[in-house]
């Protein structure tokens, strides 16, 4: 398969035509604006959290295939999570995103459609910017940027 | 020697009224690498153009048989760079007609030429109320520096409005010129649109009510011939990066008699004619506006560029560039969903578009894997995109070594992006 395939692959353009948790949640305990000022990407998260666990989450924004792909695929994975887990998914993905492509890469399941990523390094904040905001979002910090 | 580049011509060129491409094509060897296995065809001139091997070669001879500071010593070396540097001005001067060497300043690229207007020109004459205009078409360094002074001086920043084929609307124009505007600031071609403005027309309005004009060239310099005394202006700024020379290497005109009434911009070495810690006396033009040792290599290769372009010929390169946008776009349009923005009755080089359900960036990395490269992304011109409620456009620019058959090279990556999303 060659690289373009890898990254274009049908989950993440499905995943980009009809994205998952593509809402706001009204009165959500946790939110986040993410931003890329470099391509113009938007990404507004939404989390509930109860008991330590993330109940619920949304996202709504613009932004291209990989980046709308990404935070669709990101909500399905973090949903039911604890928000311990859920932290440690930020870091893995980043690291699964972050390899050299020439070395193995742990499998994160779903998500490691995205590992494609790592071959085109000027695309690996679009599958990042979700996930920054995931972060800061769980953090409580009102505004991140991938720059 | 550094400034014989006429007798050293060794590019196969073009002398005469019609562009061979080929021959253009010859001259300039990035041109002939490959990417991703596949030939290179770029089409992101509008970011930065490539570099003929007149250029290459005339930086190399600089460092090899010239390198010495400028204005400075008395030794050999002292002196052909500083004739090297000195004739680079010369050649800018005759590019873009001013009356005198003095006009021509050397500065990093377009936005410090635009930043030293702002600071040492409008600065001072803004008061509270006051007003600076610009359009809705400029690039992002012809917004920020006018809001900065505007911020710093409690002055308002106005905005003419463009239509939705991205011209200027003029009538609007002329409105927002008042008692109150101390600069008009307007770009002579949209980097985001293509849209060429009528700059001499503009000029008159503006002078008609004794206000100042400032253009950028940025995107004009090396696509249309600029005469700054046929079209008015008072201060023209221009990068040599898109005028197929290096980067770091910029030129600001300004009419004589405005930056002799000027404070300097930047303190230092070379723009002082006698300094002791009591008070410190500026230099002449157009040294006053230069402090510190210049970019001689990037005005030498700035100059290169320029005698390489007129080798070419201006509008043998401005015909070959108008076939091509049209040839352009019509490829653009056969493509089902693609949509132009920025269709100006007066165009050039530059084919912003979007397409139908893909984002901008997804359009040029599967491009780029064809060898393909343009520009995604807002083009540092928020606001345009704003206007047109696009996020990011696609950009392909031309240049005048591009040919048809990388537009359909381009066409062709576009139906492969059509393939994936299909």
């Amino acid at each position: 398969m060659s690289s373009l395939n890898e990254l274009y692959q049908e989950v993440i353009l499905d995943h980009n035509r009809r994205p998952r948790n593509f809402r706001r949640i009204e009165g959500a305990s946790h939110h986040a604006e993410g931003y890329n000022p470099l391509c113009g990407d938007r990404l507004t998260l939404d989390v509930q959290v109860d008991d330590g666990r993330i109940a619920d989450v949304a996202f709504q924004g613009s932004g291209c295939a990989i980046s709308k792909a990404s935070a669709s695929l990101m909500t399905d994975a973090v949903k039911g999570q604890s928000v311990a887990d859920a932290r440690d998914m930020v870091t893995r993905f980043q690291r699964m995103v972050t390899t050299p492509p020439d070395q193995q890469v742990e499998n994160m399941g779903k998500l490691s459609v995205l590992a494609g990523v790592r071959e085109f390094p000027v695309r690996v904040k679009c599958a990042s910017l979700c996930w920054h905001t995931l972060k800061a979002a769980l953090d409580r910090e009102a505004a991140i940027s991938t720059e | 020697m550094v400034t014989s580049t006429r007798e050293m011509v060794q590019d196969a060129g073009v002398r005469g009224r019609v562009l061979d491409v080929d021959a253009v094509r010859a001259d300039f060897p990035i041109l002939h690498r490959r990417v991703h296995g596949k030939p290179l065809v770029y089409l992101d001139n509008a970011a930065t153009t490539q570099k003929p091997q007149a250029v290459i070669d005339a930086l190399s001879r600089y460092y090899t048989e010239a390198n010495a500071n400028v204005h400075r010593g008395v030794h050999f070396l002292s002196g052909i760079a500083t004739d090297a540097y000195e004739s680079a001005r010369s050649t800018v001067r005759a590019y873009f007609n001013a009356g005198s060497d003095r006009e021509i300043v050397f500065t990093r690229n377009a936005t410090e030429s635009i930043n030293l207007v702002a600071h040492t020109f409008v600065r001072a004459r803004l008061g509270a109320g006051d007003e600076v205009l610009i359009s809705a078409m400029e690039h992002h360094s012809n917004i920020v520096p006018w809001q900065l002074v505007c911020q710093e001086r409690g002055a308002t920043l106005r905005v003419a409005p463009i239509d939705d084929s991205g011209e200027l609307i003029l009538d609007e124009l002329e409105r927002l010129l008042t008692d109150r505007t101390r600069i008009l600031a307007i770009t002579h071609m949209s980097n985001a649109l293509g849209t060429v403005n009528p700059i001499a027309a503009i000029v008159k309005l503006a002078h008609a009510r004794e206000i100042p004009v400032l253009v950028d060239g940025s995107q004009a310099a090396y696509h249309l011939p600029v005469d700054v005394r046929a079209l008015g202006v008072d201060f023209y700024a221009a990068t040599g990066h898109k005028l197929y020379g290096p980067t770091g290497i910029g030129v600001l005109y300004g009419r004589e008699a405005l930056l002799e009434a000027m404070p300097p911009f930047l303190g230092g070495g070379d723009m002082i004619a006698s300094v002791t810690f009591e008070k410190s006396t500026w230099n002449v033009l157009p040294y006053k506006f230069e402090a510190g040792t210049p970019h001689i290599e990037g005005a030498v290769g700035l100059g290169a560029a320029i005698d390489y372009i007129n080798r070419v010929g201006l509008p043998a390169i401005a015909a070959h560039e108008r076939d091509l946008l049209a040839y352009g776009t019509q490829v653009l349009e056969s493509i089902p969903g693609v949509r132009l923005i920025g269709t100006a009755r007066e165009k050039a080089s530059i084919l912003s578009f979007v397409m139908q359900d893909v984002h901008p960036h997804d359009i040029g990395t599967i491009v780029d894997r064809e060898g393909v490269a343009i520009r995604t992304g807002h083009h540092c011109a928020q606001p345009v995109m704003d206007r047109f409620g696009v996020p990011a456009t696609a950009r392909a620019s031309l240049a005048m070594y591009n040919t048809r058959a990388e537009l359909d090279a381009l066409g062709a990556a576009l139906e492969k992006v059509r393939e994936v999303f299909a």
